[in-house]
């Protein structure tokens, strides 16, 4: 068979070689082989969906399996089931859009340029070898591996402070990750051992034993709670916001952190079911915390990007109480909002950041009245930004509410409480709708240009696609039931007990 | 009455040559009077010696099974483990010796013409002017890498006592020959040759105590000695401990770690690459074969000095590296941490760490020379346009990623390696070693060498942010020069391309170092 996940590795990863070796004449065309790649990828992960055997979404597909480092247990293991896909999809839609939103960002200096794409093809190539790796080790490398090319895109591009945000950055990814580590060693000896040690098929179901398996567990959970980011590891995230570059931030926010509930799910929930259960009455309560204080934060933002990190520090606590509630409709539908909030705060920092090009502040004091003279932007913004709010009709309001509604059974109090901050969320959307484009039209914005064509094509493919899963979900939920339904027996079990 | 030992020649090949190979290259001083050629000759000499000797080790290593041979009156022992450390040396040696012969392009050497003239004295000058070369070096070098050699394959105490001396003379005369900024090379050399005499002392004096106690100076029969006695004598924990004090100061560890700073920021650069990487791989590969044969019964009693020290050299080293300003001394600190890193790996008394703790050094090693082989390059340019010292202020690095792209990224290569970064060869390095310590039980200590890792990560990025994220002073654009050497390099590239090769595709050399991970006692 077609090995499509390794192609879709090794070909960012191949495009990134082309761009950094790219003779001085040749860069200004960097941007047309950046897209062209993430073009075919994307290409790429079409056929897979339709690939994809959706009777047995649950069960790993596009399998390859080759032994790598035999001596301590790590293969390189791929395979994808509907959660890994839906990431995977993510990942590969949003990359090409970033490249065309920042398609003017470098003119006048091609270098810089392509060696902005350079390491954004070399992301990609990270986050898609992460979605789709069925080997602890592997998916440990590549997941401290990553922070490399997003440690340079954030200190290399971006706005004055941006030396401190990058090290802040990797500082606490790397706490988090070296925590891991000790996770990841202890798993090699708790486990079955051996020359596939890693493995998760061989790894799941393994007794490890109370203890090892609650530090363990925590070892792994915290590396993703700093990377999804949780309250109160999220400091970093506001940081990196307002200084990284927009399609950074975007592509940051949007797919990897989502590492960080992925790994919750399919490592977390999968290998240590028992200590999950142990730990999700106090995990929920720091979900909570976030959902509440991420909103709280946000409405208290003057800066629109930091605003924007907020609101997904809040979002982020839906998704995990919707995991740590065990139930098949919240694990359903937090699965199912990491794809949502994908593009809805995907599309929220670009247009934010098409926004912030126009005047060169990222400032809401600075805006006002925008809407009589950008019309079509003014009304882009707001549909993007109703969609954060969780508006019925776009996809993010299924699944908050799958979330919700789901979780409301086992966790009345969280329910009740998260639902404020949706509410909340009403508040910071719409208010900054009405600084930066009601009232009268501010000195100096008169002439500020409309949405272009370009910018058009970035945005409403993103809109329109949380439309169409707004009003027909099963479209996507179709791919993440199963998979949500193999996690929970497993947890449920560990429950009752 | 004195018997004279069996020598077995055959089974001693790779030591044998190199040493004899020094031992040439000394008359060579004397006869060759031209100065260049002299230099090539000699560079010639160390470079063939070496691969010959490593060409033998792995001869030896494809012939030997597991079981390998006991020689020298059951003195030193050939086995895999030895032979692993040999191969690592010369390579290291190698590379070391590469560096010595790097020249910058206005032709001026690392080292001082003549090592007997004082500092800024009339005969420097003159010397200078001749057109001198120190070419001892090269045969000093080759005895050093012979001392190391026999460091890493010796059972006995005392002899285990000769090689540290016959490695470590040559490296305090190396140390003392820097070509500018003499004085603090001999004060960097004065300090490791009293410091390095101090702890001599004290090993030899645990070594008397562990004779009292036990009657021998191998390491079997001190083993079989400490088990054979019912009631733990103090004679054995207080001699042990000396013992391992005197190979803890080679290591680098704290507290026995003050003269790192100074004498890797005094020497040569060339000097402290090879210095860095060689004599931690020699002390570390000592204190596996001392701790795990003679002294493993004493387990329980030496566990503590081992958490102690590893604890307190990965704080300090990390600690103190990060408020340098001096790259030299910065990675002198690291190096520390480093050897606290090494000694995670020992603590638990896993057997895993008999793989863990060679594959450590190797990945460690090749990044030390590599990251002092960029440092030879980099330079200070005077107002006229002549190349001056390395340019070992921090500050000076900036914005070093923008003009020697290719350059810079081989260092942050090395910098993340240090860092313990997936992909590169650190990673596996430090994922073995903390693999030992769990299997051993010793995971808190894993958990404060993480802590420390994470910290640590902080200066080594800092040198990243300065090279490739800082805009270039304006009155410094014009203070710093690239110049490179042909040798220098080579040896970058080669050190690059290993430590990404081991980082991805480590398997090959675990193999080997698994094949190695059986001591022979030499009983």
């Amino acid at each position: 068979m077609f090995p499509f996940l390794t192609v879709l590795v090794a070909l960012p990863a191949a495009g990134a070689a082309v761009l950094f070796a790219l003779p001085e004449g040749a860069r200004a065309r960097a941007r047309e082989v950046a897209l062209g790649v993430t073009l075919l990828e994307l290409v790429l992960g079409v056929v897979m969906l339709t690939q994809f055997d959706l009777g047995s979404a649950g069960t790993q597909q596009f399998t390859e399996m080759y032994s790598w480092i035999p001596q301590i247990g790590a293969s390189w293991a791929l395979g994808v089931n509907g959660f890994g896909l839906s990431m995977i999809v993510l990942a590969l839609l949003l990359t090409p859009l970033v490249i065309l939103a920042g398609w003017r960002d470098d003119e006048g200096d091609a270098t810089r340029g392509s060696r902005y794409l350079a390491l954004v093809l070399l992301s990609q190539a990270f986050m898609v070898g992460i979605f789709a790796a069925r080997d602890v080790f592997l998916f440990y490398v590549l997941f401290e591996a990553m922070l490399i090319p997003l440690y340079f895109l954030i200190g290399s591009f971006g706005g004055a402070q941006r030396r401190y945000a990058a090290v802040k950055f990797l500082i606490f990814s790397l706490v988090g990750g070296l925590v891991m580590l000790v996770g990841v060693v202890a798993l090699y000896f708790v486990g079955p051992g051996g020359e596939h040690a890693y493995l998760i098929d061989n790894l799941q179901g393994t007794d490890f034993g109370t203890t090892a398996e609650r530090l363990i567990f925590l070892a792994f959970f915290l590396a993703f709670a700093i990377k999804a980011p949780m309250v109160p590891v999220h400091t970093w995230l506001p940081t990196v916001a307002e200084t990284a570059r927009v399609g950074t931030t975007a592509l940051l926010v949007a797919v990897l952190d989502k590492i960080g509930t992925f790994g919750m799910l399919t490592l977390c929930l999968v290998l240590f079911p028992e200590a999950s259960a142990w730990a999700a009455p106090v995990i929920i309560v720091f979900a909570v915390i976030s959902v509440i204080y991420g909103a709280l934060l946000a409405i208290g933002q003057r800066d629109m990007l930091r605003l924007v990190a907020f609101t997904s520090v809040s979002h982020f606590g839906i998704m995990v109480l919707g995991i740590f509630a065990f139930q098949p409709t919240s694990v359903e539908g937090a699965a199912f909002y990491m794809f949502n909030h994908g593009l809805s705060t995907g599309a929220l920092f670009l247009v934010v950041g098409f926004l912030i090009r126009r005047t060169g502040s990222a400032d809401v004091a600075d805006y006002g009245g925008l809407q009589k003279v950008v019309p079509v932007l003014a009304g882009t913004f707001l549909i993007i930004g109703l969609s954060a709010l969780a508006l019925p009709g776009l996809s993010p309001f299924v699944s908050e509410i799958m979330v919700l509604v789901g979780a409301f059974g086992v966790a009345k109090t969280a329910v009740v409480i998260s639902a404020l901050g949706v509410i909340l969320a009403a508040l910071y959307v719409l208010l900054t709708y009405q600084k930066v484009f009601t009232g009268p039209t501010r000195e100096g914005l008169e002439s500020t240009r409309e949405l272009s064509v370009r910018e058009r094509l970035v945005l409403w493919p993103l809109i329109g696609l949380m439309l169409l899963l707004g009003f027909l979900p099963s479209l996507a939920i179709d791919y993440l039931r199963e998979p949500s339904a193999d996690v929970i027996p497993v947890v449920s079990a560990e429950v009752a007990e | 009455m004195f018997t004279a030992p069996e020598i077995s020649y055959a089974a001693f090949a790779p030591t044998i040559i190199v040493l004899l190979a020094g031992a040439v290259g000394i008359l060579l001083e004397a006869i060759i009077r031209t100065h260049t050629t002299r230099r090539h000759v000699q560079l010639g000499l160390a470079l063939g010696a070496m691969v010959a000797a490593a060409g033998t080790a792995i001869v030896q290593w494809a012939t030997y099974d597991a079981a390998g041979v006991v020689a020298q009156a059951g003195m030193f022992v050939m086995d895999r483990q030895a032979l692993a450390w040999h191969v690592m040396l010369l390579v290291f040696g190698i590379l070391g010796v590469l560096l010595f012969a790097a020249r910058t392009r206005a032709g001026e050497e690392a080292f001082t013409p003549l090592g007997s003239t004082a500092p800024g004295s009339e005969d420097e000058a003159e010397a200078r002017r001749r057109g001198f070369e120190l070419t001892e070096v090269f045969p000093l070098a080759l005895f050093a890498v012979g001392g190391m050699m026999l460091f890493a394959a010796t059972v006995d105490f005392l002899a285990l006592f000769v090689a540290l001396e016959v490695f470590s003379l040559p490296l305090y005369i190396m140390v003392a020959l820097a070509r500018r900024k003499r004085l603090l090379s001999h004060e960097g050399a004065l300090k490791y040759f009293l410091l390095g005499a101090f702890s001599s002392a004290i090993y030899l004096f645990g070594v008397a105590l562990l004779y009292g106690a036990t009657g021998s100076l191998s390491y079997a029969d001190v083993a079989a000695a400490i088990i054979a006695l019912p009631d733990m004598s103090p004679l054995f924990v207080i001699g042990a401990v000396m013992v391992l004090v005197g190979l803890l100061f080679k290591l680098g560890a704290v507290p026995f770690h003050t003269w790192s700073p100074d004498a890797y920021q005094g020497a040569p650069t060339p000097v402290t690459a090879f210095m860095a990487a060689a004599t931690k791989a020699a002390a570390a590969a000592a204190l596996l074969r001392v701790v795990f044969t003679a002294l493993f019964p004493l387990e329980w009693e030496l566990n503590w000095l081992i958490w102690t020290v590893a604890i307190l050299s990965m704080v300090v080293g990390t600690v103190l590296a990060l408020v340098q300003t001096d790259l030299k001394r910065m990675l002198a600190y690291s190096s520390v941490a480093h050897a606290g890193f090494i000694l995670v790996a020992f603590a638990g008394f896993s057997p895993q760490a008999l793989s863990a703790v060679p594959f450590y050094l190797l990945t460690y090693g090749l990044a030390t020379i590599g990251a002092f082989a960029v440092l030879t390059q980099v330079r200070e340019k005077a107002v006229d346009g002549t190349v001056g010292a390395e340019a070992t202020r921090l500050g000076q690095w900036a914005g070093l990623g923008k003009r020697e792209p290719l350059l810079a990224a081989s260092m942050g290569l090395f910098l993340l390696s240090f860092a313990g970064i997936p992909l590169t060869a650190g990673f596996i390095g430090k994922f073995q070693a903390f693999a030992a310590a769990i299997d051993g039980g010793a995971w808190p200590l894993v958990f404060v060498a993480v802590l420390c890792s994470a910290a640590a990560a902080f200066f080594y990025v800092r040198l990243i942010v300065l090279m490739f994220f800082t805009d270039v002073p304006e009155d410094q654009e014009e203070s710093i020069e690239v110049d490179y050497h042909p040798y220098a390099r080579v040896v970058v590239w080669i050190t690059a391309a290993a430590v990404i090769l081991l980082g991805i595709l480590p398997g090959g050399v675990l193999t080997l170092f698994e094949d190695a991970a059986t001591l022979l006692t030499g009983l």
